[in-house]
């Protein structure tokens, strides 16, 4: 076995579970905060997959998505943080 | 020799992950799982991040993954925290087990202001000469 199937066979598989656990919680989430940071994990989750993607395709290129994945994360963070706490201010 | 560290950063990493979303979906509080999702997927992201470094050897691919594991290791605290503030005001309930809140009583609802120990004690001091 080598890296090319160890990575397509054991790693991909587990990524893609733990994508599908933090689904379940995205959609089963009691308030919005639960969803905003499982949408977070589940972006910083394909970030990995990316990686991972970018070695079985033998090309680079594809870590610059990864980048602008980190940052689209970090931002709608901080916005939806904002304006849920903005939105309790006003009532 | 680079295939088994590649062996090794990934899998640690695709564990950290799985362990990062099994926390997410069993624990009980919402806090509890700002926590986990800070530390255990940045840590695995940044492993699987390094095991592609490991497969290109090149610099260009290491300066890349150098700078994402730098940027997810300065905003996850960043974001973390805005949103555990955001939930605290909402209202939304620590976990029944919980033993101290150290915040409780010390926002201001109205503005949002944090009040420190020192500026209580001043405030004490000054209403106890005009009682």
């Amino acid at each position: 076995m080598n890296v090319h199937d160890f990575l397509y066979y054991i790693i991909l598989p587990i990524l893609s579970i733990s994508s599908l656990l933090v689904f379940v919680r995205f959609f089963k989430g009691p308030s919005i905060v639960d969803r905003v940071v499982a949408l977070d994990l589940l972006i910083t989750i394909s970030i990995g997959i990316i990686a991972i993607y970018s070695i079985l395709n033998d090309k680079p290129t594809f870590l610059d998505i990864s980048l602008v994945l980190a940052l689209i994360a970090f931002l709608g963070t901080v916005a939806f943080a904002y304006y849920l706490e903005k939105r309790n201010k006003n009532d | 020799m680079i295939d088994i560290l590649i062996y090794i950063t990934s899998s640690l990493g695709a564990l950290f992950v799985l362990l990062a979303a099994i926390g997410t979906l069993r624990m009980p509080d919402q806090y509890l799982r700002i926590s986990v999702n800070t530390k255990a997927a940045t840590l695995g992201v940044g492993l699987l991040l390094i095991s592609a470094a490991f497969f290109f050897l090149e610099t260009s691919v290491t300066t890349r993954v150098l700078a994402v594991i730098i940027f997810i290791l300065i905003t996850a605290p960043v974001g973390a925290h805005l949103i555990g503030r955001t939930s605290y005001f909402l209202g939304n309930k620590l976990w029944g087990k919980s033993i101290t809140d150290d915040l409780k009583d010390k926002y201001n609802k109205s503005t949002h202001e944090l009040r420190g120990h020192e500026e209580k004690d001043e405030n004490e001091e000054e209403s106890e000469p005009k009682s």
